[in-house]
């Protein structure tokens, strides 16, 4: 089978509609965790959750139901706690986290059904979801672009300041709550994608990749999006590729193991970034002192010159073998300044 | 002028009124029986020693702490019935305004915008402008599209200033806003206040020196231990330190202590 005709087939058309999906959604709300510093936040919900899927296991019921509400019962404790600013919170989250993992491979144990079916959630297994579950994938992910995109004034205000949002009249615990929840679905939706150990890659490693190249956070959060996007399709057409060479590579892995490379590939671009602005970054705006450079200068600066431009209050200084120099018009014609 | 509807004990047009304010954090008394009144127009600086409860006295007023016993007042409105935030700018201490991702200067200053947007709605044209307006008064104009993060301390401060001042507030009250800020920055904030008051804002700032600020100071208070220790004519820095604002107390039971000798210097204070 081509990998063409691989695409035909309609588990993997389910699969790829998933992928899409997830990559752009589950990054989108990444963005909000990763600005407030909670970038360990889907981690833990994904550990609780284990929990909720085995209930859904045991109880012979959607293990897609029970996750969700057990996922955001964590998230919304894992905010009250954070709220609280317990000098022993994160000794609290970790606790929750070990038991919601434990809880879960207990409960399956209970209920009897094998490890395998467990293992579908732990690392993922997109290819066999079902027409109902994608669905439930399809809707949750449309509500959460639209929550993350729509409201994102508020959400940035909230995240970014606190303090701020809270004298400026915004509802500032019932946005950290619904961020909390907006986790909570996220690692839900992505589940099945990547799996509930690797969910907070995907929320994660899109916006690590893109906060290297922007300025802005309207850029990241798209940025997130798209990189997230290209991860996961991409991912997932890896997984597909080699599994037709015999391998049994799971998408969700492959996934992760893409979105980790293109951090890789953009960190060298992201270094030369960071260090081109900290060149130009202007120098403090004091009177400066007229040194006339002794040497004739052999050229122009300019524009063309390729020595460094940065400014320097009124006027422009150009970094030249490691001196500053000023374009000084004086009585006896132009000269420059060693600023 | 008095609005018909607002049942108080002040007039609507004072900014701020606390009276005998109490407050406690995490259990641990920090201010205690605290007046204050700022009226229209007024330039007041919250002055004191480190720990002598100057910033939490400027939380409580903008309701980020709770007051344990006593009341206060905002345009007339006690504090739990006042929802027109829109008339309040606050300006936190630069430590608490970083998120974890790139944020651009146009994007912190337009979230001032926030107590006028509706839900779900783009910028308006107005948003626009007062954010463009905000952002010369403090001089950064040239700087909206770069990352917060690029900008120096006092570039910052100055950053957050213009988040308050795009919500076009009447009163605004600031959080040290010259700590940590070299002098051509804080004559730069300077100026940006005095526009402000000649405009006829109401000011509150929090402030250890005064600085380039001094000129423009109507009325200084000054905190000692968490009560009000002088409220007047504006003091010198030299008079806020000398006059044993700073110097603590002394308790029944630390009697056999040396009580300090203000007229003798020890050498510590010399360094």
């Amino acid at each position: 089978m081509s990998l063409l005709e691989l695409f035909s087939v309609p588990f993997m058309q389910r699969a790829l509609i998933a992928a899409f999906l997830v990559g752009i959604a589950a990054p989108a709300v990444g963005t909000y965790i990763v600005q407030r510093r909670l970038a360990l936040m889907g981690d833990g919900i994904g550990h609780v959750a284990v929990t909720g899927v085995a209930i859904g296991l045991w109880t012979q019921t959607s293990p897609t139901w029970t996750a969700v509400v057990v996922a955001i019962a964590g998230a919304v404790v894992i905010e009250v706690v954070r709220e609280r600013g317990h000098a022993e919170g994160d000794v609290a989250l970790a606790m929750l986290f070990y038991g919601g993992l434990a809880g879960g491979v207990f409960v399956t144990g209970l209920a009897g059904t094998g490890a395998s079916r467990l293992q579908e959630f732990l690392f993922g297994s997109i290819l066999t979801i079902s027409v109902d579950d994608l669905l439930v994938t399809m809707a949750l992910s449309v509500v959460l672009i639209l929550i993350c995109v729509g409201l994102s004034p508020q959400l940035f205000a909230v995240s970014q300041d606190p303090d701020y949002a809270k004298v400026a009249g915004l509802p500032v615990r019932f946005y950290s709550i619904l961020v909390a929840v907006l986790a909570a679905l996220s690692v839900v939706i992505a589940m099945r994608t990547v799996g509930l150990l690797l969910v907070s890659a995907l929320m994660v490693v899109p916006v690590a990749i893109v906060q290297q190249l922007t300025r802005s956070f309207r850029m990241t959060l798209l940025g997130a999006m798209g990189a997230g996007l290209v991860a996961s399709v991409g991912g997932l057409v890896l997984a597909a590729a080699l599994s037709r060479t015999g391998a049994n590579v799971q998408p969700g892995p492959s996934i992760v193991l893409v979105a980790l490379a293109g951090f890789f590939l953009v960190w060298p671009i992201g270094a030369w970034l960071r260090r081109r602005r900290a060149l130009v970054a202007p120098f403090p705006e004091t009177s400066p002192e007229e040194n006339p450079v002794d040497e004739a200068h052999p050229h122009h600066h300019g524009e063309k010159c390729g020595h460094v431009a940065v400014e320097h209050g009124d006027h422009v200084d150009y970094i030249h073998d490691g001196h500053r120099h000023a374009a000084h018009v004086g009585a006896e014609g132009e000269h420059y300044d060693e600023h | 002028m008095t609005r018909s509807g607002t049942r108080s004990t002040v007039p609507a047009d004072v900014p701020v009124q606390l009276a005998h304010g109490d407050v406690a954090l995490s259990g641990r008394p920090v201010l205690r029986g605290v007046d204050l009144t700022v009226n229209r127009g007024e330039f007041v600086a919250l002055m004191g020693a480190n720990g002598s409860g100057k910033s939490t006295l400027v939380r409580t007023l903008v309701g980020l702490n709770p007051l344990s016993a006593g009341r206060l007042e905002l345009f007339g409105r006690g504090l739990g019935s006042f929802h027109d935030w829109s008339r309040v700018g606050y300006v936190p201490q630069r430590s608490t305004a970083t998120g974890g991702v790139p944020a651009s200067v146009w994007e912190v200053v337009a979230s001032g915008r926030l107590t006028h947007r509706k839900l779900l709605r783009p910028l308006r044209s107005a948003d626009r402008a007062a954010i463009r307006a905000a952002l010369e008064v403090v001089g950064m104009a040239a700087y909206a599209h770069r990352g917060v993060a690029q900008l120096s301390g006092g570039q910052h401060q100055r950053v957050l200033i213009a988040r308050a001042l795009a919500g076009r507030p009447e009163l605004l009250l600031l959080d040290e806003p010259t700590a940590g800020v070299d002098l051509p920055n804080q004559q730069a904030l300077a100026a940006a206040l005095g526009r402000l008051k000649d405009d006829g804002a109401t000011i509150v700032l929090v402030a250890h020196e005064l600085g380039p600020l001094a000129p423009l100071i109507d009325r200084a208070v000054v905190m000692r231990d968490g009560r009000k220790a002088y409220d007047g004519p504006p003091l010198s820095d030299a008079d806020v330190h000398a006059q044993g604002f700073d110097a603590g107390h002394v308790h029944c039971d630390d009697a056999q202590a040396p009580v300090p000798n203000p007229a003798v210097p020890t050498p510590l204070k010399e360094l």
